[in-house]
């Protein structure tokens, strides 16, 4: 990417319209981290500190907020929560995803261009739109007790992971094929020559050649998923299963919100997206950009 | 759809060696099972939202019994319904909003950033940083700063505007924080795109004589064709199927309406009201289809 730059590390003179960008950028950067900032220096104060004496004050730093806010928020099950629907539901993703960008660039049939079409197509509809059936078709669709504890796919994780799952795959499909279209169809034919099955090329040689965009795509997903509100929210029903982001409503109260507890519990939630974007940063930047411009 | 992968495996154009009985298996296998899932969870409820959409159905009993309304639902929907319009506006305002102002200032962070160079690592990472967070958590966040008796921008200003609360502005509120995200986002894409002009065009255009800013509307900005039809889908269906924000604060009430909400509040409300809750998915469902399809288009292109 930084080919393109030939000139970067050649030394420039600091003209007036080179101060201006940077103080205007320093300027808006500044503006933007205020509200996360400021959730943190909140979450560490005390309440009653900053009650009498208003947040522009200095002083009353604790960290019982983040200890209120983890047990009395629940945040051990909930984070808990967030990895039962995480997990699964990447790792299912990512191998459908595959394995269909699989078949449709490995051959070139008349179809390929329909599937990918709707694979790609699924991610972006709203998902209210397709609340109504799937909400009436998890209530009826009836599964053992020892699966789901309600006995219907409504209120199960199962459900819930099969929805992110059904809504992720497209958009997976869509960056992995072309990625996979970009590799040299050569390696296939002398894998054929040594009888390598389909399912051998798959596993052994295509899989371990994407591992790239398979991490880049990875990271993206937990992030997407660990983020998933709308379908934890309607269609689990008890509060005990709720994954971690749809559970800081429980922090604010029905007539009187303590907003560093709020705070405490935002950060926590944020932590394990942040931690990952500055760990994985260039996965998550490349996985965005790969499937909105094509690489 | 095993009959067809045959059928085309023999008269393929290509010639192709002939696959054994157990390949053509796995290769079924692998594109029908996450066919099916797909078909299941997407667009079969795709499909049916429509249908049920012109039926009365009462979501219980079997649904051969439910009656055929037409289009009542629409009807009852632009004449009767409160929220109908106020969500519809709110809608609208919301796009403009991330259209007009919040797309525009992706886009000069992002050709500022590229023009510099250098020095930028640090101002990139920080206006990225919101992408990251949930929606809801935006919510939280901004309340922090929005909220009446303890929130920084009335602290600031010296005072008590309840920015969450009030209907004429709460709205606009609950714009700041989407911005906040969206704007990183379209700075993101655009800085791909940016990286990915020809330098010998920008060359070529200012030995023409062109200044910088001529240079970036005629040149450049065309020519990242692709990334600015991303961008528009992605802002137009971001803001039709706007709601984890809006839920947070208020459950998409009072002022805070919009189509996502209101279609929930239908069927996971105190009431089941299918047929009508389906009507208004439909009419986001029919929105959406008109930019997925030019997306699919533009995205899709090399393939053709």
């Amino acid at each position: 990417m930084s080919t393109a730059h030939p000139v970067a590390t050649e030394r420039r003179p600091w003209t007036k319209g080179r101060i201006a960008t940077h103080v205007f950028l320093a300027l808006m950067t500044f503006l933007w981290l205020v509200p996360l900032v400021y959730a943190v220096l909140a979450s560490l104060r005390d309440y009653q500190y900053t009650a009498k004496f208003g947040y522009l004050s200095f002083g009353g730093f604790t960290i019982d907020n983040y200890i209120t806010a983890w047990t009395e928020g629940d945040f051990a099950r909930k984070f808990l929560n967030s990895a039962i629907i995480t997990i699964p539901a990447v790792t299912l993703t990512l191998f459908f995803a595959s394995m269909v960008a699989f078949v449709l660039a490995r051959f070139n049939w008349k179809f390929n261009i329909v599937m990918l079409g709707a694979f790609t197509a699924g991610n972006l509809l709203p998902p209210q739109a397709l609340l109504i059936p799937v909400f009436k078709m998890f209530q009826n669709f009836e599964v053992p007790f020892w699966f789901s504890e309600s006995g219907t796919l409504l209120n199960s994780y199962w459900g819930l992971i099969a929805v992110n799952v059904g809504f992720q795959v497209g958009f997976c499909t869509f960056v992995l094929s072309n990625y996979m279209k970009a590799l040299p169809k050569e390696i296939y034919e002398s894998a054929m020559v040594d009888g390598a099955s389909i399912w051998q090329q798959y596993w052994k040689l295509t899989l371990p050649l994407c591992r790239p965009s398979l991490a880049a795509l990875a990271t993206l997903q937990i992030t997407w998923i660990y983020n998933e509100f709308f379908w934890a929210t309607v269609l689990l029903q008890n509060g005990d299963m709720f994954p971690i982001t749809s559970s800081l409503t429980n922090l604010s109260g029905a007539f009187f919100t303590d907003n560093n507890l709020v705070a405490a519990g935002a950060v926590m939630v944020a932590l394990p997206t942040v931690i990952i974007y500055f760990a994985l940063q260039k996965h998550f930047v490349s996985g965005l950009t790969l499937g909105a411009t094509k690489g | 759809m095993t009959a067809q992968t045959k059928a085309t495996t023999v008269t393929g154009r290509h010639r192709k060696p002939r696959m054994s009985t157990r390949d053509r298996v796995t290769v079924a296998l692998m594109i029908l099972i996450p066919t099916a899932v797909v078909a299941l969870l997407v667009w079969l409820p795709a499909i049916a939202t429509v249908v049920l959409s012109f039926f009365d159905w009462d979501g219980f009993g079997p649904f051969t019994e439910a009656k055929f309304v037409g289009t009542k639902w629409y009807v009852d929907a632009a004449t009767i319904y409160p929220a109908f319009w106020p969500a519809v506006r709110n809608n609208v305002v919301w796009l403009v909003v991330l259209f007009f102002i919040a797309t525009p200032l992706g886009l000069l962070f992002a050709v500022l950033l590229d023009r510099e160079v250098s020095h930028t690592k640090f101002y990139q990472t920080s206006l990225y940083l919101p992408v990251v967070l949930s929606m809801a958590l935006i919510g939280f966040i901004w309340q922090l700063m929005f909220s009446r008796d303890q929130g920084l921008i009335n602290a600031l200003l010296g005072t008590s505007i309840d920015w969450y609360g009030d209907p004429s502005i709460n709205l606009y509120s609950a714009l700041i924080a989407t911005s906040w995200r969206h704007v990183g986002y379209v700075m993101l894409l655009y800085l791909a795109g940016l990286k990915g002009v020809d330098l010998a065009l920008k060359e070529a255009a200012r030995i023409d004589g062109a200044s910088e800013v001529q240079t970036f509307f005629h040149v450049v900005f065309p020519v990242m064709f692709p990334v600015n039809v991303v961008v528009l889908v992605i802002t137009f269906i971001d803001s039709l199927r706007a709601f984890d924000l809006v839920w947070v604060i208020n459950r998409g009430r009072n002022g805070l309406e919009l189509l996502a909400t209101e279609v929930t509040r239908n069927i996971v409300g105190e009431a089941q009201r299918i047929g009508f809750g389906s009507a208004l998915a439909t009419i986001m469902l029919v929105m959406s289809t008109a930019f997925i399809v030019i997306y699919l288009r533009i995205v899709m292109k090399e393939d053709r």
